[in-house]
């Protein structure tokens, strides 16, 4: 099963490489990671998507844990909550394709952010379904360049599942 | 008043109520060996490689229980920690290691004697630090102390840049530590302690299984109230030896791979195992599948992350061992139980498995057998010994044939299985108890894996006495190659051993040597007379011989393999059974 597990971090030096570390060290695997400082430029906040069974992920939280920056791990399956990624795509249609591309951007509430004499790129956010399927909305259109943040989550507010 | 950095680390040292410290020196520490110079309450041991001072910091902590130290340099220095600090990590033995640093302006250009070496270590220590700030030194100091002996124990490791110690600043003590993120927990679950109670109330053939967590946590003496009370059989894994007497009636021995008939047996038919600071490790579950298939399992550690690593558990208690088994022997005594009669057949059953094929080996007299000479050391020291081990089939005789009736006299790596442990683990045990006898029992194999340490213990007169167990082979691989790779010995035989007692000789050390099954007695008492110097005594024992029972990997811990003669099985009279 698919986990996104949230994990608050002293915002020290050398503590990504002891998260990522004790992934790869275990054998944990990680689908995606991503980091940023929270208000409190002190403390940083990661969301890991990984992927175990029951066993996998009770040990995953409580290595987590276990590492002395780490100040508070929230696996996100457990509550509501919120995800969203953001990627920006390069694409390359063919002259007659433009505007049709630019249509399905549109009704995707994506953003053309840069544009070429050739190529158009593309800003979208949302969760994975929507990503997914504007990705495959936009294969015809020849995709030159593919970059994703990773996905942040948050829980929602006093929900439990 | 200012202080360079190199004395703000001295003086924490000092605060810390440290008294030893090993360690070798090099380029980037020498201030830190200058400030030394002058020291007269802290002794700077050298030893002659930085893996033996790391060791030997492990031998000491695993000994007082103290945290133990090692200052080594950076580069080479730093990397030759590594073998001793992950020997400590797998272990959970408080020691924290400082090593020098290139100035914090070359970190990152390859400089002369560079290695990252908070990033090597990040996966073998409790925790690291590179400290970038003089003004964060004492601070730091202070964190690495109490995270190295709190919780589940283990090594940090402090990367000390040269500019840092040699930087002025106020020197100031941290009056306490306060971790935001790091809160062990001492106190187990109320709800969980009673419910493992019940377990053990309601247990027909339960069995204690206690690990290395009941020598750290110092819970001993609980562990024994627990098991007297309740009358419930105790098997030790190989880092538990020592926590539970190993002469009391209701001890069953080791488990596992080399454990005995008895244990193993014991753990695959029991209907509770009760496991108490231990983390179901491959060597002694077997095949997890099968593993104590018959029993609920009650699991007390302090690390929750050993709770169901491995193995399925029923009810999880963390907490500090001392304090939960306080807890859970309260609970039991409420109940007014008569364990005497309930465990009545249940322990008959243990006593006849321990009847039936007892630890043992075919005698000769002509050549001398390393079980022998184990059991002699037993005799001799009267079990009154500190015994420290290297790797390999005279770490499992040195287990199975003395008796440790007390926590903290028997040092050997189990987790690591670190040949050349057991001798610079010595030197550390002997400084924390100079009036101990401590033995290393060894592997003509390993002895050579840290035998410059001789010199180590000549200067400093300790009279250490090193069994070497001389099989001219590395026994434990050429036992495996016996038994599942069709006797091909591929490089397991060492061909070339040295002289021993030469060896010894040339570093102002004593060498014996015994030839004949008759003259491992003398050359024991001989050793035990020395009292101003280290003594090598090389055993020319048969190389044939093997340790059994054995368990081969990835089978169930019932399904040993036992040396030809223990195929006869014994005849023995069932009446004659005492019950505890
Ligand atoms: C540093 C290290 N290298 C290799 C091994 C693998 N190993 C385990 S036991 C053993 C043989 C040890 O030989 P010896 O010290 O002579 O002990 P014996 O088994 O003969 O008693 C070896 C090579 C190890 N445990 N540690
Ligand atoms: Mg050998």
């Amino acid at each position: 099963m698919k986990h996104t597990i949230s994990v608050l971090v002293e915002n020290k030096f050398g503590v990504l490489s002891r998260v990522s570390g004790l992934f790869s060290g275990r054998g944990f695997n990680i689908e995606s990671l991503s980091v940023g400082e929270t208000i409190d430029p002190d403390i940083s906040s990661m969301t890991i998507i990984t992927r175990g069974d029951d066993l996998i992920i009770e040990q995953i939280t409580k290595q987590l844990n276990k590492l002395i920056d780490v100040i508070k791990v929230t696996d996100l399956m457990e509550v509501e909550h919120v995800e969203r990624e953001m990627v920006l795509i390069k694409i390359a249609p063919a002259k007659g394709d433009r505007p049709d591309a630019l249509r399905i951007t549109d009704i995707f509430r994506g953003r053309i952010v840069d544009s070429g004499p050739k190529t158009f790129t593309i800003e979208i956010t949302g969760d994975e379904k929507k990503i997914s399927a504007f990705v495959e909305m936009m294969k015809p259109y020849n995709i030159k360049e593919f970059v994703s943040t990773g996905k942040v989550a948050i829980a929602r507010e006093g929900l439990k599942k | 008043m200012k202080m360079s950095g190199a004395e703000i680390l001295v003086e924490c040292l000092k605060k810390e109520g440290v008294r030893h410290v090993f360690g070798y020196p090099g380029g980037v520490v020498l201030n830190i060996f200058d400030v030394l110079y002058d020291e007269k309450d802290l002794d700077l041991i050298l030893t002659r490689h930085e893996q033996a001072a790391v060791h030997a910091a492990d031998g000491y902590a695993r000994v007082s229980g103290k945290v133990g130290v090692a200052i080594v340099t950076s580069g080479p220095g730093a990397t030759n920690t590594v073998t001793g600090l992950a020997t400590a990590s797998m272990d959970s033995i408080p020691i924290v290691v400082f090593t020098g640093q290139v100035p914090t302006m070359l970190i990152g250009n390859d400089a002369f004697q560079e290695a990252d070496i908070v990033g090597i270590t990040r996966p073998c220590t409790k925790h690291n630090y590179l400290v970038k700030d003089v003004k964060d030194l004492a601070q730091t100091v202070r964190e690495a102390f109490h995270i190295a002996s709190t919780g589940r124990p283990g090594p940090v490791l402090i990367d000390l840049p040269k500019d840092v110690t040699s930087g002025m600043c106020d020197f100031v003590w941290p009056k306490e530590v306060n971790i935001r993120s790091y809160n062990p927990k001492y106190e187990g679950n109320k709800w969980q302690m009673k419910q493992a109670a019940e377990e053990i109330t309601k247990a027909k053939r339960p069995v204690i299984m206690a690990g290395g967590g009941v020598i750290l946590s110092g819970a001993s003496k609980e562990l024994k109230e627990l098991a007297e009370l309740t009358k419930m059989p105790v098997t030790v894994t190989l880092m538990g030896l020592g926590g539970f007497p190993g002469t009391n009636n209701l001890s069953m021995g080791m488990l596992g791979m080399h454990g005995t008939y008895c244990a193993n047996m014991a753990v695959q038919n029991a209907d509770l195992i009760v496991g108490i600071g231990v983390r179901f490790d491959d060597r002694v579950t077997g095949r997890t599948a099968d593993f104590a298939p018959k029993a609920k399992i009650v699991h007390i550690d302090i690390d929750p992350t050993s709770i169901r690593k491995t193995t399925r558990v029923d009810v999880p208690v963390v907490g500090d061992i001392k304090q939960v088994l306080k807890e859970i022997i309260k609970n039991l005594k409420e109940t007014k139980e008569q364990w005497g009669a309930v465990r009545k057949s249940w322990l008959k059953q243990v006593d006849i498995w321990k009847m039936e094929r007892p630890l043992d080996y075919e005698h000769d007299n002509k050549i001398i057998k390393p079980q022998f000479v184990v059991e002699k050391i037993y005799e001799l020291t009267k079990g009154d010994a500190v015994i420290c081990t290297e790797v390999g089939q005279n770490q499992m005789w040195a287990a199975q044939f003395y008796k440790y009736d007390k926590p903290r006299t028997w040092l050997s790596s189990g987790g690591l299985g670190t040949m050349g442990y057991g001798f610079p683990a010595a030197i550390g045990a002997q400084f924390a108890m100079p009036k101990a006898t401590v033995f290393d029992i060894a592997g003509d194999g390993s002895i050579q894996m840290n035998i410059q340490e001789l010199a180590t213990a000549v200067i400093n007169k300790l009279p250490i006495k090193v069994a070497i167990l001389n099989n001219r082979y590395l026994g434990m691989v050429r036992q495996w190659q016996e038994l599942f790779f069709n006797e091909r010995y591929s490089h397991t035989n060492l061909d070339v051993v040295p002289d021993f007692v030469k060896v010894a000789e040339a570093y102002g050390a004593v060498g014996l040597r015994a030839t004949t099954p008759d003259e491992v007695e003398p050359v024991i008492k001989e050793a035990l007379k020395i009292k101003d110097r280290p003594v090598f005594m090389d055993f020319v024992v048969d190389w044939h011989e093997k340790v059994y029972p054995m368990v081969p990997a990835g089978a169930a811990i019932d399904e040993m393999i036992f040396g030809e003669k223990k195929e006869k099985k014994q005849k023995f009279d069932s009446s004659q059974i005492k019950i505890a």
